[in-house]
């Protein structure tokens, strides 16, 4: 029986298993340091702000891998014999593989500041973060004020763990409007606002010169780059983006760039070894995609993919049109196709916006072909924009048929028409809104 | 406004303690003249009942309403137990001891509560709902800008099953067992709520009268708090006031209106086999003494269980009645809201909720069958089994335990929707035409979801909703009411609640979308 190991008990490494377990009876097992079962780091925030408890984020009830008969070991593996097929624990152990999907994850980047590892800074990717943000930052009374470094999705939702417990935050962010590599300005200014709004002490185009210690080696405060500012904190939280958790592999035979270095199969240089989620560096990026996709639906559709190979369809992995989500303190986003942050010189924008609301569409100025579209605060049908980009609609199309695409919940305002009439009035068009089709909406293509 | 919440929270136990203190106060005195009266109201022919009462308790004064309840009661069951030996069935009494003791308490009451039921009314109603809003309302500000907000739902001894969860549990549980078996202990709470009942109806509180009341008060109160909680979501504003609108009008005040005017107490949105009771021949026999009005509650009742109910549910799914009508219903979205998240999602749970509720509802079809062949054919028996033994049953173990002790009083531990789900028979038919002959669904957003679990932790009624919206599958599960929580919960928006077309609502997945693996490989490889 072939023996199948997975590295890492994450979402890539879940859904290859759940995959390999549907398709076939070899022999499975999980391996992980971080904890005894898969859960959803997605939802470690919503356990600090009391929303929910820890065993609320495993997807899957203790009995589920006896059940389904995938094994689950805890332990480090300290290094790769891929000559010899053997995995080789931080403690002494060894286990052999037939077959081995890398599916590490990320970590927290570090950027070499002066007191970085002190006691109370931490990231926010890692169970052991959570813990350790429950244990210096309870309450605003043991944590008086918290400092987060870096102007990204995580650094945004640690500030709302935060702001759950009352506990005062400042949140220093590199560029000069929040997350605006991605977001363009529009968007990235309504975030701003809701960020201020909260209470949170936005500090743009502001970086980390350094950590101050107490006597205990515990955080006491941060001194801002540049103007020397000293900032009296006693949690620190640096989320200045991930990057991928190989560490391990250094010594291995196994080509590493950033990441793991994979093709379009998932395939490593080594023949049996597979890497996948956010440790896996495509050789190229894959229609328009960056190289390193560290996205919860990217993690998934790898391990989708990976399963159908280990199983004898070997097939490559082929991501459809992007898409994304987040949530801002209350304002929900979702991302389907491309809004860079500057448009590209083929491509025109349309945007609309009312209170906390707005959507951003990207189109060719010259085809008029749907790029792309960003929404904020409103919902919209995935598979609506799934369609229109592969059937390569146009804008106009697209405008036409938003009352289609509306999956805000029943009874909300609708703004379809002044979305519309806005388009219209500015580019001296006559697209009429069709009126909502379940037809449409459901068909079976 | 954590002062005034403070303040507010001392209001409303204050206003609690002195309901409960209620019980406690008051005297009881049977007068020979009120005990002619009651025996010949009663047709009270028990000369053994009659001296047992004349020589312990006419004429006695009790300063607590046990004391009296328990000596009224044992003379019950002693005459009871020698007529039944002699086979003198015309003098046994055939009211349960402790309803009988409430109607003689309600007029053999005395004291300060009696005397003064309004002031008691503003002591105990008035001070707890001002408290109650006094501490709601300020939520207004501290919840910050609208959004959800379940910040410290799990850190709170109230919400996530502490001391304080514990205590409701046994304030709830006392509460419904002294209401639905004791009622004779708490004539006082029914004293203050008289004036009211003599404006609405023309008659005093009966303690069902008492709960209807309370039922709307609590409800009005923790709709407030709905609306403030949910005010950025339209949908959650719209459905609370629509169970505020059906428990308030339909089951309560067109009720009592109607005693008013002497006809049958009807709510008309309580339907077959909610209402358990509909085809018992006592109440047969009342619509139809009725004249028209009773003739038309009874078609109406039929055509609601047989074409209204399984018409709804075919367009709107379950949701239109549980989440939109229900009395029940109405109090697990206010009283009950913050204990949602304590349903148990777990395998094992779905599985007794199964057997649990279908069973239930083969028992009450069962004992229908048995009662509607009994009024037909004037057998007292079927099977050898009595009728009215099996109705007695239900009516114990289902109408009062399972659907009040149970589905309420376990509000705090288990959740708010025990009862419709693992109880309630009209759930379980409207959750089969859902399942199987229905257009709603809830509408998984592609492949947006990202499995933080969310719509699990909130689902009222412990469905893993996750283990759906992971796969990129619709969620249409028997259970569901429709409450539409999961979505509003959900930070990705990945839910919808829609009365989509019937064809394609349930769409297992093997890839999710996002994912261009070519399907039609792996459909030739299969």
């Amino acid at each position: 029986m072939e023996h199948i190991v997975i590295i890492g008990n994450g979402i890539s490494g879940v859904t290859a298993a759940r995959h390999i377990r549907k398709l076939s009876d070899k022999k499975i097992t999980i391996v992980s340091s971080e904890t005894d079962y898969f859960f959803s780091r997605t939802a470690l925030m919503y356990v600090y702000m009391g929303h929910m408890k820890f065993e609320h984020t495993q997807p899957y009830e203790n009995w589920f891998w006896k059940k389904n008969n995938i094994e689950l070991k805890k332990g480090y593996i300290k290094t790769v014999d891929s000559k010899n097929k053997i995995l080789h624990f931080a403690k002494g152990k060894t286990l052999l593989y037939d077959k081995l999907i890398i599916a590490t994850g990320s970590k927290p980047n570090k950027f070499g500041w002066p007191g970085q590892d002190l006691k109370g800074v931490m990231g926010m990717y890692h169970k052991q973060d959570l813990e350790n943000l429950e244990k210096y930052a309870p309450n605003n009374k043991v944590c008086k004020r918290a400092v987060i470094v870096g102007g990204g999705l995580i650094g945004i939702e640690m500030a709302e763990m935060l702001h759950s417990r009352h506990i005062p935050v400042t949140f220093l962010v590199r560029e000069n409007s929040f997350w605006n590599g991605v977001l363009p300005e529009q968007e990235s200014a309504m975030i701003n606002k809701e960020i201020i709004e909260n209470g949170i002490d936005l500090r743009l185009s502001t970086n980390l010169k350094e950590i101050i210690s107490d006597e205990n080696g515990q955080v006491k405060s941060v001194i801002i780059d540049g103007t020397n500012e000293e900032i009296p904190c006693h949690v620190v939280g640096l989320t200045a983006g991930v990057s991928p958790n190989i560490d391990f592999l250094k010594n291995s035979d196994i080509e590493l760039g950033r990441g793991v270095i994979v093709n379009r199969f998932l395939e490593t240089n080594i023949p049996d070894i597979y890497a996948i989620g956010d440790c896996a560096e495509q050789k190229k990026g894959i229609n328009q995609r960056k190289p390193i996709e560290a996205v919860w639906y990217t993690g998934r559709m790898m391990g989708e993919t990976i399963a159908q190979t280990i199983c004898g369809n070997h097939i490559q992995y082929n991501p459809g049109h992007w898409f994304n989500s987040a949530k801002f303190f209350d304002i929900e986003y979702q991302t389907y196709g491309w809004v860079w942050a500057q448009p590209k010189d083929n491509e025109a924008r349309f945007y609309w916006e009312s209170e906390k609301k707005c959507i951003h569409i990207n189109y060719d100025k010259n085809t008029r072909q749907f790029i792309g579209i960003n929404n904020f605060g409103l919902r919209m049908r995935h598979e609506f924009f799934d369609r229109v980009l592969k059937e390569k609609r146009s804008i106009d199309y697209v405008l036409e048929h938003l009352a289609d695409a509306n999956f805000n919940p029943e009874f909300y305002k609708l703004h379809e028409k002044d979305i519309v009439a806005k388009f219209n009035k500015e580019n001296n068009t006559y697209i009429q809104l069709k009126k909502k089709s379940w037809k449409r909406i459901f068909k079976t293509s | 406004m954590k002062n005034i919440q403070n303040i507010g929270l001392g209001l409303f136990l204050t206003g609690l303690a002195i309901f409960i203190s209620l019980i406690f106060l008051g005297k009881y005195e049977l007068t020979p003249k009120l005990f002619d009266e009651i025996i010949s109201q009663k047709g009270i022919e028990s000369e053994l009942f009659i001296n047992d009462l004349n020589e312990n308790v006419v004429g006695k004064e009790f300063s607590s309403p046990f004391s009296f309840s328990s000596k009224i009661t044992s003379a019950v069951k002693n005459a009871n137990t020698i007529h039944e030996e002699k086979k003198e069935w015309h003098k046994k009494i055939w009211s349960k001891p402790h309803s009988f003791v409430y109607e003689i308490a309600k007029q053999a009451g005395t004291g300060v509560i009696k005397e003064n039921k309004w002031l008691f009314w503003w002591l105990t109603f008035g001070l707890s709902i001002l408290g109650a809003l006094l501490y709601i309302i300020p939520n207004v500000i501290i919840l910050g800008p609208p959004g959800i907000k379940n910040n410290g739902i799990y850190h709170k001894a109230a919400t996530n099953r502490g001391w304080i969860g514990w205590s409701a549990f046994v304030f709830l549980v006392s509460f419904y067992l002294l209401l639905y078996f004791r009622p004779d202990y708490i004539v006082n709470w029914s004293y203050i709520v008289d004036p009211i009942s003599l404006n609405l109806s023309g008659h005093l509180a009966s303690q069902w009268f008492l709960y209807g009341f309370l039922y709307c008060t609590v409800m009005i109160v923790m709709a407030v708090r709905m609306y403030i909680k949910y005010r950025h979501n339209k949908y959650q504003i719209l459905r609370t006031t629509s169970v505020l609108f059906f428990q308030i009008v339909f089951a309560f005040l067109i009720p009592e209106i109607l005693v008013r005017f002497e006809k049958p107490w009807y709510d008309f949105k309580n339907a077959f086999p909610l209402d358990y009771d509909f085809f018992y021949s006592w109440n047969l026999n009342q619509l139809i003494d009725s004249g028209g009005l009773g003739l038309f509650i009874l078609i109406w009742g039929i055509i609601l269980t047989l074409v209204v109910v399984p018409i709804m549910v075919y367009f709107f799914g379950k949701r239109w009645y549980c989440s939109w009508v229900c009395g029940c219903g109405g109090l697990a979205e206010t009283l009950g809201d913050p204990y949602r998240q304590l349903s148990d999602k777990s395998l094992n749970a779905w599985k007794l909720e199964r057997w649990l509720v279908h069973g239930v509802l083969v028992f009450v079809l069962i004992m229908t069958g048995f009662t509607l062949y009994s009024y037909f054919s004037g057998a007292q028996m079927v099977i050898g089994i009595k009728t009215q033994t099996i109705q007695d049953i239900y009516g114990l173990l289902i109408g009062s335990f399972f659907a009040g002790v149970i589905g309420t009083g376990f509000y705090p531990i288990f959740g708010n929707r025990v009862w419709c789900r693992f109880g309630c028979p009209l759930a379980a038919y409207l959750g089969i035409v859902q399942r199987f002959k229905s257009r709603f669904r809830i509408t998984t957003n592609g492949g947006q979801c990202i499995s933080c679990g969310n719509c699990s932790t909130y689902c009222e009624q412990g469905i893993d909703v996750r283990a759906y919206a992971q796969k990129g599958e619709n969620i249409i599960r028997a259970s569901c009411v429709g409450c539409g929580i999961c979505s509003a919960v959900c930070p990705r928006g990945v839910l919808k609640l829609e009365n989509g077309p019937e064809e394609g609502r349930i769409n297992p997945t093997d890839i999710l979308l996002g994912n261009d693996v070519n399907l039609m490989d792996l459909v030739n490889r299969k």
